[in-house]
């Protein structure tokens, strides 16, 4: 196999596969959550389930101040990496090219020398937030393989992006297709460890509003 | 070629002079030459010295599944100029599409070529070699495979003109129907030079003959058998556009404002970023232009399986396959999936619920 058979691999049946993994993982996840529901509640509601869930969606994204206080590193750190993936994976010229060839919108892009440079900040905040998990003693006794698995084929796309995108340290085709092949690795594990939460999060917090909702308390 | 049979024993020196070429424009030739193979210009009298001196080398061009687009872009590629000369000095011995004698005549042509020269010839070859059935493709009732073999016996070293017969090219793409393959996947105990595109440029194939004229040897190749001077370096890396690129300023058709102002073509499916070629310096009809600069995206045609990468204006970072599709049918069949697993788990929990029994303290007391 040579490298642009290596690139056409991950650009079509490659490519495919693990569309079909995540895809299928996904929904086969979520409609398991959701079918398991919650008991009913007996007690006389004092306030509106739907209205609260929904606002804790998105309240739980501002940290609270003596949380925020607390573990400032944290909190600034994942907000980077956050946002700076959300930035690199969907404001990226060809990246809205693939999404427009799967989906069929589209949408305006950033200029690839911001892109360029929040990829390069966001790969920095995900070495930090690693530095900082593997120093803290309690992080580090909590964390397990699969975390640090998770933090691998999350940086892996972002790192592999970057080499494609400057083209250093081996031929062009081999660089594109390395990082597609790593966004596959992705694809393929996000449904199966807790990168899953990019989805169950919107339940998650949904939950907890309806059930502070449905009492009358705030979330 | 074969219309002057006296020059056998003739140096190429003696042929340029015949044909009325001045010491100073074969000077300037030979600069050119140096600087695109980048040779200090120290090599530019050894380069002249050994090409007026180099004997008139026997090739024999064998054409197999190929379009002659190859020998097209070599011999209608411009006015007569040195490179063509050079061509036109070796003996070229056999090369069915240009010689006159055809058939038993031709075959007898290249058998003498090869008694003559074993050894010493150079080999050329265009077109891809089916092995599926050797009906497919054959000459005077020889098969492809059986006159590679033959020919390639004797040969000195072989150059494989065109993605045809460095990679497989248009007849190797998917399915592949006749079986096609590379010179290279047949001959293994040969030094193979790679001179791919559809067509390769032709100042490149010139560029070859005359490094192997000038030193003898076969020029560095790249880990697919390219010379390294002239696939070296790629289309993206040295397109003029590539500021555009950069800055993230792309056409989105062939004639919007972005086309208009010479924006980047990558939206348009740009092959460029992956493929090594010399197009954006060399460039074609005697320096004229290259796709890229008449407004087409590059298709990628130096590169192996070009024809199989899911369209030429597919932008490379589109998936090949219909992903919207695949989708679809895998979200239709995941909800079923998940409903079914739900309803086990549902089940599952259900029963639990019901064989739970309450434990007391006399229980954990017995
Ligand atoms: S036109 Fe093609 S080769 Fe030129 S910069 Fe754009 S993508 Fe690269």
């Amino acid at each position: 196999m040579n490298e642009i058979d290596f690139l056409n691999w991950v650009r079509g049946p490659g490519f495919q596969i693990a569309v079909i993994i995540f895809v299928a993982g996904i929904i086969i996840r979520l409609v398991e959550i959701l079918m398991l529901g919650r008991k009913p509640n007996l007690a006389e509601a004092k306030g509106s389930a739907m209205r609260s869930g929904l606002r804790t969606i998105f309240s739980r994204s501002i940290p609270e101040k003596s949380t925020f206080k607390r573990s400032t590193f944290v909190i600034v750190t994942g907000f980077i990496f956050h946002i700076g993936l959300l930035i690199t994976i969907f404001f990226f010229t060809p990246h809205i090219l693939l999404f427009k060839d799967v989906s069929g919108l589209s949408w305006p892009a950033l200029p690839t020398p911001i892109v360029d440079a929040v990829t390069v900040v966001t790969i920095i905040a995900l070495f930090l937030v690693l530095a900082h998990r593997m120093s803290n003693t309690v992080l580090r006794f909590l964390t397990n393989y699969e975390d640090i698995l998770v933090w691998l084929v999350t940086i892996l796309p972002l790192i592999t992006g970057y080499f494609a995108f400057h083209r250093v340290g081996a031929t062009a085709p081999t660089l594109l297709a390395l990082h597609i092949l790593s966004v596959e690795l992705l694809l393929v594990l996000f449904p199966f460890t807790k990168l899953m939460h990019a989805f169950t999060i919107v339940l998650a917090r949904w939950y907890n509003g309806a059930i502070s909702g449905y009492r009358g308390v705030q979330s | 070629m074969t219309d002057i049979p006296e020059g056998k024993d003739e140096t190429l020196g003696d042929v340029l002079r015949q044909r009325g070429i001045s010491r100073r424009s074969f000077l300037k030739f030979c600069a050119t030459t140096a600087s695109m193979m980048a040779l200090p210009p120290s090599m530019i009298p050894t380069i002249a010295h050994a090409l007026e001196r180099a004997k008139k080398p026997s090739v024999i061009w064998l054409s197999f599944q190929e379009c002659t687009g190859c020998t097209e872009s070599l011999t209608r590629a411009h006015s007569v100029t040195i490179e063509n000369l050079i061509f036109d000095s070796i003996s070229l011995d056999y090369h069915h599409t240009l010689q006159a004698a055809s058939g038993h005549a031709a075959e007898e042509a290249r058998m003498a070529a090869m008694e003559e020269n074993y050894g010493k010839y150079l080999l050329v070859v265009d077109g891809s070699i089916p092995l599926g059935n050797p009906g497919y493709s054959t000459i005077a009732g020889i098969s492809n495979y059986d006159m590679l073999m033959e020919t390639a016996k004797g040969a000195a070293a072989i150059i494989s003109v065109g993605t045809c017969a460095a990679y497989g090219g248009i007849p190797h793409a998917k399915p592949n129907p006749t079986g096609a393959v590379s010179v290279g996947e047949i001959i293994k105990d040969k030094p193979i030079i790679n001179v791919p595109g559809c067509p390769p440029i032709p100042v490149v194939i010139t560029g070859v003959l005359t490094h192997f004229l000038t030193f003898g040897t076969i020029p560095e190749l790249d880990h697919i058998g390219r010379p390294k001077v002239f696939y070296g370096q790629s289309i993206h890396d040295r397109c003029y556009r590539r500021t555009f690129y950069d800055k993230g300023q792309f056409a989105e058709t062939f004639d919007d404002e972005g086309a208009r102002k010479g924006w980047c073509l990558y939206k348009l499916g740009c092959k460029g970023p992956t493929t090594y070629n010399a197009c954006a310096t060399t460039k074609w009809n005697n320096g004229t232009s290259f796709p890229i600069e008449s407004g087409h995206p590059c298709l990628g045609c130096s590169e192996p399986e070009f024809w199989d990468g899911g369209g030429f204006y597919k932008a490379l970072s589109m998936p090949t396959e219909d992903i919207s599709k695949t989708v679809i049918y895998t979200a239709a069949g995941a909800v079923a999936a998940g409903v079914a697993i739900g309803a086990i788990q549902k089940g599952r929990k259900n029963s639990a619920v019901a064989s739970h029994s309450k434990t007391t303290i006399d229980d954990l007391e017995k």
